[in-house]
């Protein structure tokens, strides 16, 4: 194994690891302040490829693309909380049965609306090529989903670390009971979090449909993933999605480049055994 | 449930009906019947660790497909036969279960959830990419029917119908029996209060841990009919949506009583056939069932039953 190698594979992890954190982070929020299991949340990332794909075929703008992804996913997402979840608090199973019927709905109704052939969304004319150092060269477009997950992640962290809004969803994470009692209105925050959650997750979808393409079963496909990411990282976490996000995106990377036959083994067993010395995750709280 | 005779003399007439007409069904509807057997013990299994636990498993496919995998290998490349094929897949089955168990249950509540799914895909993702084994993606095909050396053969659809009858008996008699027990009353009481159980001296984590072998060695004879049946194993059989499919089938039928399980199982193989004859948009169907039952039936068809009758 040639010292290139292992630096391309690291680089190949790391932006899989960007583009797992625009999926999970959101998951995680959605966790950790509505306790809600959502398996419709790689729904969101095929349906936000789906949506981008006909506005890049429409308009040509990848921006709009990820824009429209974002914002009518964003849409299903609220109409999902506020119509259905809202009617299923601390009902768990009721929960995993609910977002999978809606994720079997969304799989047939994007079969319905785009058939069942893959696509690639185009990557926008900048960001094609290469950035060539030395004898290596790094796809641009991956260097771009890494500074994407980067700003986005800033973003996130100014917002739940510094302002109030941040501070309210924090306390509904740690005790939404509490938090309802001295005056935040946590129905409304949880709305928001599972707006942003889906928002994200589709742009991820829109981003990652110029790299993995877009087709149907990418639902199911990104799903374990996005869990794994959470339960490594922690229910509710920012840090925990950022360093779980890494960890998927390396371990499997390396999983099948290295061992192909038991890629699947080589990124789940470590998860399991993250959970035996830490049932919590990383960075999670009981 | 089963000490009321009502429900034990309901069983039996159901049971001699099925058995008194199959012979004059025609063999489609046999098939279905005989796959809703079969699933009825999945659905069963999954029972005793949602219902009567109250653990929640999001991937009870795993021990299923680990049974089914076995048999499917066992039968193509070495040619065993019927007893080695059925040993051998419970106790990987029951093997597998005895090692997620050991990571699975120190989780609660969601987590256990997530982690359940997690290990579950790793059965999925050997399956899927331990190709020199599994076949991966193409799966194994070319799984005979039984021999178990009596006079008739089990190619046929009745001979087959009215072994995974048996099966399905054996295995609600033995279910039953373990849910009635002292051992299942505990597990009742953990899933109504665990830290009452604990205070009163229970070991709790090896109860939970005893019937996440228990349902695990049970889907797995689940699976070793099904490999039989079907004649083809395939990743799609450990997948995530299987072991929801088999959450739904315990929803749809009323947790915590194993018979509604079973109706629940055969409601979704009829539903799943039927369904797919007439539209091809069966999963949008499919995924309307679960959004509907979650609203309209939370606690199941046993649920219902019980508030018309009380």
């Amino acid at each position: 194994m040639s010292s290139e190698f292992w630096i391309i594979q690291t680089f190949n992890g790391l932006s899989y690891g960007a583009l797992l954190f625009l999926l999970a982070s959101g998951l995680s929020l959605i966790f950790g302040v509505m306790r809600v299991v959502n398996l419709a949340h790689g729904s969101y990332f095929m349906l936000g490829g789906y949506v981008g794909l006909s506005v890049v075929w429409r308009t040509g703008s990848f921006a709009a693309a990820v824009l429209a992804g974002a914002v009518a996913i964003g849409l299903i997402g609220i109409g999902m909380e506020r119509l259905f979840l809202r009617r299923l608090p601390g009902q768990t199973l009721g929960q995993v049965l609910m977002t999978i019927g809606f994720a079997l709905i969304f799989q047939d109704l994007a079969l319905l609306i785009w058939g069942g052939d893959p696509y690639s969304i185009p990557v926008p004319r900048f960001l094609q090529g290469a950035v060539k150092a030395g004898a290596l060269s790094f796809p641009a477009y991956r260097i771009f989903i890494i500074v994407v997950a980067v700003v986005v992640a800033a973003l996130l962290w100014l917002a739940l670390d510094q302002t109030r809004a941040g501070a309210r969803i924090r306390a509904a994470v740690d005790d939404g009971e509490m938090a309802q009692g001295v005056g935040i209105n946590v129905p409304v925050l949880s709305q928001a979090v599972f707006a942003l959650g889906a928002c994200l997750a589709a742009a991820g979808g829109v981003i990652g449909g110029a790299f993995l393409g877009v087709y149907p079963g990418a639902d199911f496909e990104v799903l374990p993933y996005a869990f794994v990411v959470v339960i490594v990282g922690g229910l509710g976490s920012l840090p925990g999605a950022m360093v779980g996000s890494l960890l998927v995106g390396l371990l499997d990377n390396f999983g099948k480049a290295l061992f192909p036959e038991l890629s699947y083994f080589t990124l789940f067993a470590p998860m399991a055994l993250i959970l035996a010395l830490r049932p919590t995750g990383l960075f999670g709280r009981a | 449930m089963m000490r009321r005779p009502g429900v034990l003399v309901g069983v039996a007439v159901v049971v001699v009906a099925a058995a008194a007409v199959a012979p004059w069904l025609p063999s489609y509807p046999l098939t279905l019947l005989t796959q809703a057997m079969i699933v009825a013990i999945l659905a069963m299994s999954l029972d005793v660790l949602l219902g009567f636990t109250g653990l929640p498993s999001l991937g009870h496919a795993a021990y299923f497909g680990v049974a089914a995998y076995a048999v499917a290998i066992l039968t193509t490349e070495r040619q065993s036969g019927f007893v080695l094929c059925l040993i051998a897949g419970v106790v990987f089955a029951a093997v597998a279960a005895a090692l997620f168990g050991l990571i699975a249950i120190r989780a609660t509540g969601t987590y256990f959830l997530m982690i359940t799914l997690a290990l579950g895909m790793v059965v999925w993702g050997l399956a899927f990419r331990w190709v020199s084994l599994t076949k991966g993606d193409n799966g194994i095909s070319g799984v005979p029917r039984p021999d178990l050396g009596l006079p008739w053969s089990f190619w046929g659809p009745l001979p087959f119908f009215y072994l995974s009858l048996v099966c399905a008996l054996v295995a609600l008699a033995l279910l039953a029996l373990i849910v009635a027990s002292p051992f299942g009353m505990s597990l009742k009481g953990i899933r109504e209060s665990e830290s009452r159980m604990r205070i009163l001296g229970y070991n709790v984590w090896l109860h939970k841990y005893l019937a996440f072998v228990i349902a695990g060695t049970f889907a797995g004879f689940s699976g070793v009919l099904w490999a039989y049946y079907n004649g083809f194993v395939s990743p799609v059989d450990v997948q995530l949506v299987t072991s929801v499919e088999a959450l739904l089938m315990v929803a749809l039928g009323g947790q915590g009583t194993l018979l509604g399980p079973a109706v629940g199982a055969a409601l979704i193989v009829f539903l799943k056939n039927f369904v797919s004859v007439y539209t091809k948009r069966w999963l949008l169907i499919l995924g309307a069932v679960y959004i509907g039952v979650i609203l309209f039936a939370p606690r199941g068809l046993a649920g219902a039953f019980h508030r018309r009758s009380s």
